[in-house]
C-alpha cells in the first residue's frame, strides 16, 4: 500500500550554451561597422533605409545588399522605463529602453538610453550613440544612447560594407533558468532510492509494471498509484561496448552500457555493467545493483553469478 | 467532397557541409527555398503559406524560426506554421504542408526544413542536466547500439551487414552533388576496419553532422498543370507516434512505424511494397537501421531484412534501391534530413535525380523517424496523378 506522499521534490535546472552564429554578408558588415564606429543600414528597392539591417526585404522578400551609412544621432520614437536592470542588460543603473530612429533611417533600433529618470525621457528626444571603449563587432559596441541636442539631419550615404578584418561570426550565450519539479510519482521513486529500494508502479488496467514510474501508464494513460518493489536483481537484455569517452563522463573506456530488466518490471532501464571484463558481458546475464555512498542512483550493476536467463525469458523486453 | 490531389512541383536543397560559415541561418534556408521556387518557375508572390520545420530548439538555439525566418521565406502577410517532431520533423512538416493543399485551404504552399549543426551541439541539446535523473551513460551512438545488437540477436544477421550498408550509401553519395560526404576511393575494407565506437556500431556506420536545408513547393492540379517540369504526385502520407519508453516497446521494429507504413500503403493501394515500390529513401542514421526498417516497412518479413541488404537488392542498381542519394549516412542536417528523404523520393519519380536517378522509378517511398523511435512520417509519391 502507498505510504504518505512525501513532499514533492524541486530543484533548479540551468540550461546554458554558447551558440555560435555565422553572420552572412549583411550582419557581418553591420557588426564590423559598429566596431569601427560606423552605423550601416540597408536600402530597400523602394528607397527605405532599415537599421538594423536585414538580408531580405520584409515586404517583398527580395534579397537586399545595398548598404548605406547613417548618422550616430537620432530621435526616440517610443520608450519604457526600466527601474530594475537585470544581469546582462546594457546598463547596471535604471535606464530607459528606447526605440531610436537614427538620422537617415526609416526604422528604429532597440537599445538602452542612459537618463537620470523617466522625467528626462520623452518621445521625440534627440539622442546619440555612446560608443563602448572596447569594441569587438557586436551590438554591445553601442554601450547605450545618451540625450544629445542636435538638429535632425536625415542623411544616408552609400557604403561598400568592406572593412579590414571583418567579423564573420559571433557567439551568443543562451541561458535559461528553470525550476524542475519531477512530480509525485518520480518523488516516490526517488525517495525509495534513498533507501536503496527500486519502486515501480503497476497499471491497474494493463497490469504492466513501469519503472521509473510516471504516475500514469504510458500505453493506456490510466493513472497508476500501486507501487511495487522491483529487482534488485535483473537481466541484461541488450548492451553496447562504449569505446569513446563521452563529454563530461568520468568513466574509463571501454565499458558496457546495458539495458537491464529488473525482476518484476515490464521494461528495461539503463545502467553500466562492471565487475566483469567488458568483453564477457552477454545478453541474458544476471546482474544486481552496486550502490555507492551519497549517490542517488546505483553506480553500476555487477554479475550475480546466477546462470544466464534463457532468451525466451527476456526477448519480449528487448 | 474529395481531396485535392497534391503535386510536388518544386524541389531545392543546399549544398550540405560540416559547416556552412558562408551563410547565416536565413541565408541557408533562402538557398534551398529559391532553388525550389526556381524549379517550379514561381515567385514569392505565388506562395500562399509557409510551413517550416527544424530540430528541437536547443539544437541550435533558435526558438522561433517562424518569426526569425519570415523575411527570408517571403512569409509577410501569409500564414506561417512551424512543425516540431524531433528527427522526423522534415517529413511531418511536408505532410502538414500537403494537408493544406489537399484540404484546399491553400493552392500553393512552400515547405522547408533546416539545421545548422555547426552552430550548436546536438549531443548537448539531447543531454540537458535534468535534476534527479541518471544521465545517459553512453554518448550519441550508445542510445542506438543496444537496439542494433537486439536486432542481430533476433534476426541472426551476420556481423558484416552494417558495413555493407555504409559502403553502399557512401558510394551512392558520390553521385549526389549535394551530399556532405564524398569519400572518393572508399573501399569495403576501409569501412570494415574503421574504429568500433559503440560496439556493434563502427565509426563508418554513423551519420555525419551537417549544415543544410531542403524546400519543396506543393500545389494542386491547377498548379501542376502550369508547372514547367513533371510533378511528383502524393499517393499516400501518414504520421504515427508512440512513447519513447513503455512496457512492450519494440525498439527493433516499433509499432508506430509499422502502422504508419500500413496506412500509407492503404492510401496508395499498395499491397506488395517489395514489388510495387521502385525506390526507397529511408532515415538510416546508423547503417544497421536499413535492414531493421526494411522489415518495419514491410519490404521483408521479420528477421529477413538483412538478407535483402546482403543480396544487393538495395544497391543503386538492385531491384529495390534504398537511399540512392547516399541517405542520412552521407548528409545529416538533422532538422532537414526527413524532408530530404521525402524530396529525394519525389526527385526519383520526376526523373530529376541526376546521376543518382534510378532508371524508370515510378513509385517511391520517403521515410523519416525521430525521437527515441517515437515519431514516424512517410509519404509515397508517384509519377502519375492519383485516380481517387
Amino acid at each position: 500500500m502507498p505510504g504518505p506522499t512525501p513532499e514533492t521534490l524541486t530543484a533548479p535546472l540551468v540550461v546554458e550554451f554558447p551558440f555560435t552564429r555565422s553572420l552572412g554578408p549583411v550582419q557581418s558588415a553591420f557588426l564590423t561597422g559598429l566596431r569601427e564606429r560606423t552605423v550601416l543600414g540597408v536600402r530597400t528597392r523602394d528607397g527605405r533605409v532599415l537599421v538594423p539591417p536585414v538580408e531580405y526585404d520584409p515586404v517583398t522578400a527580395e534579397e537586399i545588399r545595398d548598404l548605406v551609412e547613417t548618422a550616430a544621432t537620432g530621435t526616440v520614437t517610443t520608450w519604457a522605463w526600466n527601474p530594475a536592470p537585470r544581469r546582462g542588460q546594457p546598463l547596471a543603473t535604471p535606464f530607459a529602453w528606447v526605440l531610436v530612429r537614427l538620422d537617415g533611417a526609416d526604422t528604429a533600433l532597440l537599445h538602452a538610453l542612459d537618463a537620470p529618470g523617466p522625467d528626462a525621457v520623452h518621445t521625440g528626444l534627440r539622442v546619440r550613440i555612446r560608443w563602448a571603449v572596447r569594441r569587438t563587432g557586436a551590438i554591445t559596441d553601442i554601450a547605450c544612447f545618451e540625450p544629445y541636442d542636435s538638429p535632425a539631419a536625415p542623411r544616408a550615404t552609400a557604403h561598400s560594407g568592406a572593412f579590414a578584418d571583418p567579423v564573420t561570426g559571433i557567439t551568443t550565450s543562451a541561458r535559461l533558468d528553470y525550476t524542475y519539479t519531477p512530480g509525485r510519482a518520480q518523488t516516490r521513486y526517488l525517495t525509495a532510492l534513498a533507501g536503496r529500494r527500486i519502486l515501480g508502479e503497476r497499471c491497474p488496467a494493463c497490469h504492466k509494471v513501469h519503472v521509473p514510474p510516471r504516475g500514469a501508464c504510458p500505453t493506456c494513460g490510466t493513472p497508476t498509484d500501486e507501487q511495487t518493489e522491483v529487482g534488485p536483481r535483473g537481466t541484461v537484455t541488450t548492451f553496447c561496448v562504449v569505446n569513446i569517452k563521452a563529454k563530461g563522463l568520468e568513466i574509463d573506456v571501454p565499458y558496457v552500457y546495458a539495458h537491464i530488466a529488473l525482476d518484476g518490471a515490464d521494461l528495461a532501464l539503463h545502467g553500466r555493467i562492471a565487475g566483469i571484463p567488458y568483453d564477457r558481458v552477454r545478453m541474458g546475464m544476471r546482474v544486481e545493483p552496486v550502490w555507492t555512498e551519497g549517490a542517488r542512483h546505483p553506480d553500476h550493476y555487477r554479475p550475480t553469478g546466477e546462470p544466464d536467463a534463457p532468451y525466451d525469458a527476456y526477448k519480449e523486453l528487448l | 467532397m474529395s481531396k485535392e490531389p497534391v503535386a510536388v512541383v518544386g524541389i531545392g536543397q543546399t549544398r550540405h557541409a560540416a559547416a556552412r560559415h558562408d551563410v547565416s541561418i536565413a541565408g541557408l534556408v533562402r538557398e534551398a527555398a529559391v532553388r525550389a521556387l526556381d524549379d517550379a518557375a514561381l515567385t514569392w508572390a505565388d506562395v500562399e503559406a509557409v510551413v517550416i520545420g527544424k530540430a528541437p530548439d536547443f539544437f541550435e538555439g533558435v526558438m522561433m524560426p517562424e518569426l526569425y525566418l519570415a523575411d527570408a521565406l517571403g512569409a509577410t502577410g501569409k500564414p506561417m506554421l512551424r512543425v516540431h517532431t524531433a528527427g522526423s520533423v522534415g517529413g511531418s512538416t511536408a505532410l502538414v504542408a500537403a494537408s493544406l493543399v489537399a484540404s484546399r485551404v491553400h493552392r500553393t504552399v512552400l515547405t522547408l526544413a533546416f539545421e545548422k549543426q555547426s552552430e550548436s551541439n546536438a549531443m548537448w541539446g539531447l543531454s540537458l542536466p535534468v535534476p534527479f535523473q541518471q544521465p545517459l551513460l553512453a554518448g550519441a551512438g550508445g542510445f542506438f547500439a543496444p537496439h542494433v545488437r537486439a536486432y542481430m540477436r533476433r534476426s541472426g544477421a551476420p556481423e558484416g551487414i552494417g558495413t555493407l550498408v555504409a559502403y553502399k550509401d557512401r558510394r551512392n553519395a558520390l553521385r549526389n552533388p549535394y551530399a556532405h560526404l564524398h569519400e572518393h576511393g572508399i573501399t569495403l575494407e576501409r569501412v570494415r576496419s574503421s574504429p568500433m565506437l559503440w560496439d556493434p556500431i563502427r565509426y563508418s556506420e554513423t551519420c555525419p553532422s551537417s549544415d543544410g536545408a531542403c524546400a519543396m513547393v506543393l500545389t494542386g492540379t491547377a498548379g501542376a498543370a502550369r508547372a514547367p517540369h513533371p510533378p511528383a504526385w502524393v499517393h499516400g502520407g501518414a504520421m504515427r507516434s508512440e512513447p519513447t519508453l513503455f512496457a512492450g516497446k519494440d525498439f527493433v521494429s516499433p509499432r508506430a512505424g509499422r502502422d504508419c507504413a500500413a496506412e500509407v500503403y492503404r492510401q496508395a493501394g499498395v499491397t506488395d511494397p517489395r514489388r510495387e515500390i521502385d525506390v526507397v529513401e529511408m532515415y538510416v542514421p546508423f547503417s544497421w537501421y536499413e535492414p531493421m526498417w526494411l522489415e518495419n516497412l514491410g519490404f521483408a518479413a521479420e528477421g529477413e531484412g538483412w538478407k535483402l541488404t546482403e543480396s544487393g537488392a538495395t544497391e543503386a542498381d538492385g531491384d529495390l534501391p534504398v537511399n540512392p542519394s547516399g541517405g542520412v549516412l552521407s548528409a545529416n542536417p538533422i532538422g532537414a534530413s526527413g524532408m530530404l528523404r521525402f524530396a529525394e523520393a519525389a526527385l526519383q519519380v520526376r526523373g530529376a535525380a541526376g546521376e543518382r536517378q534510378v532508371p524508370g522509378a515510378r513509385r517511391a517511398l520517403g521515410h523519416a523517424y525521430g525521437g527515441g523511435a517515437q515519431f514516424f512520417s512517410m509519404w509515397l509519391v508517384a509519377d502519375t496523378r492519383p485516380t481517387t
